[in-house]
């Protein structure tokens, strides 16, 4: 198998009857984030969305191992993993009900002590009993981090991952981030925040046609 | 591939567990709505004998219809769906499972209180034996034809009215059939025929149903 890539060709993306972008070229390769910026309403989303295969491009089209996503979506989903603006966390079910159902529906064998450490490091040790609707916003996107990195997948594409999470979370998101990425991981991402990536390869995308300031 | 099936029954199931409340609703709905009818056409028992089936039968759509518009929604709303959607296993196995729990959760409590609501209705135990069956085939059509309405009704504003639109109109076999097979062993005419056009269109939704449904809730998560 090729080394994982994804490549963006001449993407077009319309939202009803208006035209958000068109023309995408993009290629991002292993250890590489791909940091998507641009203002509100310009197409992040849209543009993360097709990425994620959950919606189809206007015109051109998303390469995964440099083969159109649209004829290997069950091979591209087992190496990708989204997470959007809602968590997909179950409010009734506790963290590690959520966890192990998550793995569940991707097919893998829950390994419940690998959850629990992962839930601990994202700082969750003393809720890991209590159903996710009694946690806050901030905690509930913890759960959601949780599922992301039991995943185990070689793509991460975050929708402003960072929302909600207090400094220390944030500061935890970097280096799991790094982490992935020094592994061969690939990350594509959208932020409004400031990201502290030292040694990391970023490539930057602007969507639309709002000049956004530098982030460091 | 089995394993995904089993994983989304149980993760229903396990969430259906956790709020009685709504699948309670559903039950109770079938009960009361089946319960108006003696009282408001009077209470000789051979006019009770001979709208029972039908009656028991349209309260039972009614009350599947009910439930039927939370089946995707609230995964849909919480952002689960999506997950579920980009696993690697076909989305086809995902509705099916779902219907599956849906049929589980709504249409198993439904075959349990037939019988004492068919008693309400003075039908003979030969009757009743025969609408258990009726129902038995009949409630998973609801929950696979009912999927593929809930697909396409997620997401939008006043879905749930809808959903009744689009749904009830394909309902109408399962229910000509299923209340004519009650109405046939009373009338002395025998059950077998309308049983067995029964399961077939169970047969038929259940190879058809998950594919259009799946297909229905890709377009509606674009």
């Amino acid at each position: 198998m090729s080394d994982p890539s994804l490549s963006v060709h001449d993407l077009a993306c319309a939202r009803g009857d208006r035209l958000l972008f068109k023309g995408m070229n993009f290629t991002l390769n292993a250890g590489a984030l791909l940091l998507v910026q641009g203002g509100n309403g310009q197409g992040k989303t849209s543009l993360l969305r097709l990425l994620t295969g959950l919606s189809s491009p206007e015109e051109g089209e998303v390469r995964w191992r440099g083969q159109p996503i649209r004829k290997q979506r069950e091979a591209y989903h087992a190496e990708m993993i989204y997470l959007g603006h809602a968590n997909g966390v179950k409010d009734d079910l506790n963290p590690v009900e959520n966890l192990r159902f998550a793995d569940g529906l991707q097919g893998r064998v829950f390994d419940a002590a690998r959850g629990v450490a992962t839930l601990e490091q994202l700082g969750l040790s003393r809720c890991l009993d209590l159903p996710c609707r009694v946690l806050s916003f901030g905690q509930r996107r913890r759960v959601a981090l949780a599922a992301l990195l039991l995943a185990g997948a070689t793509l991460w594409i975050l929708d402003e991952p960072l929302t909600g999470l207090d400094v220390h979370a944030v500061a935890l998101m970097e280096g799991l981030i790094r982490d992935h990425l020094k592994g061969g991981g690939m990350v594509v991402a959208t932020t409004h925040q400031a990201l502290n990536l030292e040694g990391v390869t970023v490539q930057r995308l602007l969507v639309g046609n709002v000049a956004i300031p530098e982030l460091a | 591939m089995h394993r995904f099936l089993l994983a989304v029954l149980r993760r229903d199931l396990t969430l259906a567990a956790r709020r009685r409340g709504d699948w309670l609703i559903a039950q109770f709905f079938f009960v009361m709505v089946a319960s108006l009818f003696p009282l408001g056409v009077g209470p000789e028992p051979e006019m009770l004998a001979r709208i029972g089936p039908g009656v028991l039968w349209v309260a039972a759509t009614l009350a599947s219809l009910l439930s039927l518009s939370r089946l995707f929604a609230d995964d849909h709303h919480d952002g689960s769906l999506e997950h579920m959607v980009l696993s690697p296993e076909p989305t086809v196995l995902l509705v099916l499972g779902k219907s599956l729990a849906h049929w589980l959760i709504y249409g198993i409590p439904l075959l349990l209180i037939a019988p004492v609501l068919g008693i309400q209705f003075n039908l003979s135990w030969e009757a009743i034996w025969v609408l258990e069956i009726s129902l038995l085939l009949g409630t998973p059509i609801l929950s696979l034809l009912g999927g593929v309405g809930a697909a396409l009704t997620l997401g939008l504003r006043g879905g749930g009215v809808l959903l009744t639109l689009l749904i009830l109109p394909l309902y109408v076999p399962a229910l000509i059939f299923g209340a004519g097979a009650v109405d046939g062993v009373m009338a002395g005419t025998g059950a077998e025929a309308h049983l067995s056009l029964l399961g077939a269109f169970l047969v038929l939704s259940l190879m058809i149903a998950p594919w259009i449904a799946a297909a229905a809730l890709r377009v509606s998560l674009e």
